[in-house]
């Protein structure tokens, strides 16, 4: 279960990303974060996101146009 | 994680509505990555920094391959690309750039994409260093007043000095 969630839909790149950014900031490492986002561009832009600020991306949820990805910040 | 290698710059020229876009969207993606980002604003990029972005306009002069969809209306008519189909000639008809980047803007907020002042704050409030070219602002006659808070004014070797490490240099 995640401890934040960040409804981003509706946003564009790179609007997820930021918005992604500033929730994680604000938490605890260890915390989970789910993201959800209508941005197909998301799924690999979080993915290089996570990559690059060493955040764990747990999962990726794809459900009829939406995304849920859930981050656990380091 | 902050280290040399980290460090970003953007040399930023271009002054219209729509080239307003990509500096900062890659400023703000690269410190939410972790970068360290500068931009230099330079000649026409100046227009970026100013308090009051109204006055930037895109038009297709010059740029006869845009795409030119209508952001509302019948979907047929959403469909069709006008950019090709319109003489490139009509569009030096006063207030065609004014009809084109309201379209622009109206499309923009369609698609959810952010509006200028917001990703250019949200850059301040991330920390991307603004630098604006002593130079350019001394030749094109403005005042400092005319620029946003928090804009540093310096020269071509400042820009040097930032790009001095890391890997990712830019253009715009």
């Amino acid at each position: 279960m995640a401890d934040e969630t960040l409804d981003a839909s509706g946003l564009n790149c790179p609007l997820p990303i930021l918005k992604t950014k500033k929730a994680l900031s604000k938490m605890d490492a260890g915390k989970i974060l789910d993201v959800i986002s209508t941005d197909a561009g998301s799924v690999k832009d979080i993915e290089a996101f996570c990559n690059q600020t060493g955040n764990k991306l747990m999962s990726t949820v794809e459900d009829g146009g939406k995304y849920v990805f859930t981050i656990e910040k380091v | 994680m902050s280290d040399d290698n980290n460090k970003m710059t953007i040399i930023a020229t271009k002054g219209t509505f729509d080239w307003a876009f990509p500096p900062f969207i890659i400023a703000s993606t690269g410190v939410a990555m972790d970068k360290e980002v500068t931009i230099f604003f330079t000649f026409y990029g100046l227009n970026l920094l100013l308090k009051d972005t109204s006055k930037l306009r895109v038009t297709p002069i010059g740029n006869p391959s845009m795409p030119m969809k209508m952001p509302f209306g019948p979907k047929w008519i959403q469909n069709i690309d006008f950019g090709p189909k319109i003489p490139n000639i009509l569009w030096n008809i006063p207030g065609a750039d004014i009809l084109v980047t309201y379209l622009m803007k109206k499309t923009m907020a369609k698609h959810g994409v952010a509006k200028l002042d917001d990703l250019r704050s949200m850059c301040q409030e991330f920390d991307v260093k603004f630098i604006a070219c002593e130079m350019t602002v001394e030749l094109f006659g403005y005042s400092k007043d005319d620029f946003i808070d928090g804009v540093e004014f310096a020269g071509a070797a400042s820009y040097f000095d930032e790009a001095a490490t890391g890997n990712h240099h830019l253009y715009m």
